[in-house]
């Protein structure tokens, strides 16, 4: 088991490698210079070729491609991503804080996700056909089919608005948490919840199952059996639903004046501060990276099968 | 004396209304070995399950299943589940999906038979060591430690049959035991049922499609057409002088088979030698 951790870990190396090259070239193959944005945006009045040649030099953009690049993905390894084109400020001083405001709104969001997800699954698994099953999926489908900021605008109207429970917008206490991570959840767990229930059903038609019934197993130990080979495909998509709901919190987060990566992000692509998207693109992307990694680990964990696959 | 008797028998698919059995009645002696031929698709599997009441929820059943005297059908959900196991046991076709892939077998055994005895830790392992090696299964507690996958389909039979060993129970119901076997391990795994059956002298029902094993391990042979039993006697008049046109059918096409099945079991005899 060790030593599969150990390669799985070694595996996902070249794909950082790609990644963060394909990052870098993406930004520099934007038709606009560098130098020229920079001065735009720290809003020179008079661009002159002097002023640009010099700005270059500031950059390090006169050097060879691959100097550049490399000088980059070091400096980006001690959260170094240059500085914002708009403020000037140290990119992760804005992005760091952004970063884990999101991160935490993910957490919680996906902590009731799994939960919700795991419970509706199993639930409609045992009941398949009855009235809950059909209830449930019929709820969720109704709840899914809704638009995000059409969800949360009702949710503010009632529960902040009409009943004054809960706070509006921000992040100041707990209860902040509330509303967005209801929203989220609700969208999510509408549809992975069918992962579980549909991998439940599969599982109870096993022959381990009628054999473990056979031997006089009682239900309450034959479901978790069930569960436990059910859940090899939903934690993959548990798992990546963190990088996915970190990179697509934008309209929630605007909605609810959550200060996190959402809002940075469109204010950073509308204003051309190309640094704080470059680092927030390889934020994500390692992201993805890392949490498929640990998705195969926890899937090898649960499945003994798959460790010898590599 | 008769361990089971099962009377008038009926088993339907409620969610359809079609009968898959419409009307079954047999016995099972103290000791013996019943087998149940008949086609694919005839109903033997889900008479079997009737019996341990373990048929999917969309099928329904009637009639009476009494063993030892007490009627299964009357019993709760409770009762039934304290009977399973440890009064009627069940080994399966396909040893390779029996047991949960994501848990190692020794987990599973003892689970299992944590359930039906409070034996301690080391109490479980010779128990199950025993039980292993009187199936011909070399290093046991290794063998426990590995997950289903590590072991072959006719290992894993024989540690089906190891548990019910362990588990001593009245009755043993063998669904196709031998079908996903090749010839070799069926062979082995043959010769371990007819050693369950002198060691526990416990009785069984065996379901198999080869009527070569039937004759070697079964005492009384029920023939299924259509989930109607169409014949029934001792094996030794079913082989020689079947009444029913379809049995004769069954024995005379499945006689070059079973020829096939002696030679190679004549064969490996010959070699133990
Ligand atoms: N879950 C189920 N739902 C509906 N019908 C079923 C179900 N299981 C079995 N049947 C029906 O019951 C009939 C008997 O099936 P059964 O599995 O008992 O046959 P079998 O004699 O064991 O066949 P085989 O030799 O292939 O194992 C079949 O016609 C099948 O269509
Ligand atoms: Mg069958």
């Amino acid at each position: 088991m060790g030593r599969y951790i150990v390669r799985r870990l070694l595996i996902s190396i070249p794909l950082l490698l790609v990644i963060s090259f394909l990052t870098f070239i993406l930004i520099n193959l934007s038709p606009h210079d560098p130098a020229e944005l920079v001065l735009q945006a720290q809003e020179v009045p008079v661009i002159t070729e002097e002023l640009l040649v010099q700005t270059r030099e500031e950059l390090g953009l006169d050097q060879p491609f691959l100097v550049q690049y490399i000088e980059w993905a070091v400096a980006c390894l001690r959260l170094d991503f240059g500085e914002s084109y708009v403020t000037g400020k140290p990119v992760w001083s804005i992005l760091g804080p952004a970063f884990f405001n999101t991160l935490k709104l993910t957490l919680v969001s996906v902590a009731v996700i799994v939960l919700l997800s795991i419970a509706l699954g199993v639930i409609c698994a045992l009941r398949e056909g009855r009235l809950v099953d059909k209830s449930v999926r019929g709820i969720s489908f109704f709840l899914t089919s809704m638009p995000s900021y059409w969800l949360a605008a009702l949710m503010i109207w009632y529960f902040s608005v009409k009943l004054d429970l809960l706070p509006t917008s921000g992040m100041d206490s707990l209860a902040s948490y509330v509303l967005p991570v209801i929203v989220i959840a609700i969208s999510y767990a509408g549809i992975y919840f069918r992962f579980v229930r549909s991998a439940m059903i599969s599982n109870l038609n096993e022959d381990y199952v009628l054999y473990g019934r056979a031997c006089g197993l009682p239900e309450k130990k034959i479901t978790k059996h069930i569960l436990k080979n059910s859940l090899q495909v939903s934690v993959s998509v548990f798992c990546m639903a963190i990088p996915i709901i970190l990179g697509s919190t934008v309209v929630v987060e605007n909605v609810f004046a959550w200060p996190g990566l959402g809002s940075l992000s469109v204010k950073s692509i509308l204003s051309r501060d190309f640094p704080m998207i470059q680092a927030y693109v390889l934020v994500l992307a390692v992201a993805f990276v890392l949490f498929n990694t640990l998705s195969d680990i926890i899937n090898a964990v649960i499945n003994p099968k798959l460790r010898n696959d590599l | 004396m008769n361990i089971l008797d099962v009377k008038n028998l009926k088993i339907w698919d409620g969610s359809t209304g079609r009968t898959i059995v419409p009307d079954s009645s047999f016995q099972l002696k103290q000791g013996t070995c019943l087998a149940i031929v008949g086609e694919s698709g005839s109903g033997k599997s889900v008479t079997c399950r009737s019996i341990m009441r373990l048929n999917k929820g969309s099928i329904c059943q009637s009639g009476d299943i009494l063993f030892q005297g007490e009627n299964l059908s009357l019993l709760s959900e409770q009762e039934m589940r304290r009977k399973r196991g440890k009064n009627l046991c069940m080994i399966l076709q396909n040893g390779m999906r029996a047991f949960d892939p994501s848990c190692k077998l020794g987990v599973h055994l003892k689970e299992t038979l944590d359930q039906h005895f409070s034996w301690s830790k080391q109490a479980f392992t010779d128990h199950m060591a025993k039980a292993m090696e009187s199936v011909m299964l070399r290093s046991p507690v290794e063998l426990m430690n590995k997950y289903p996958h590590q072991l072959s389909g006719g290992m894993l039979q024989r540690v089906m049959i190891a548990l019910a060993i362990a588990l001593e129970p009245d009755i043993i119901i063998a669904d196709e035991p031998t079908t996903a076997l090749d010839t070799i391990s069926q062979f082995e795994v043959v010769e371990q049922f007819i050693r369950l059956r002198e060691v526990m002298g416990c009785s069984m029902i065996f379901i198999s499609h080869d009527l070569g094993v039937v004759r070697k391990i079964a005492d009384d042979v029920l023939v299924m057409k259509d989930g109607e039993i169409v014949e029934r006697g001792t094996t030794q008049a079913i082989f020689t002088e079947a009444r029913h046109e379809y049995t004769r059918y069954l024995v005379s096409s499945k006689l070059a088979l079973s020829q096939h099945f002696a030679n190679v079991m004549g064969g490996i005899a010959l070699a133990d030698r």
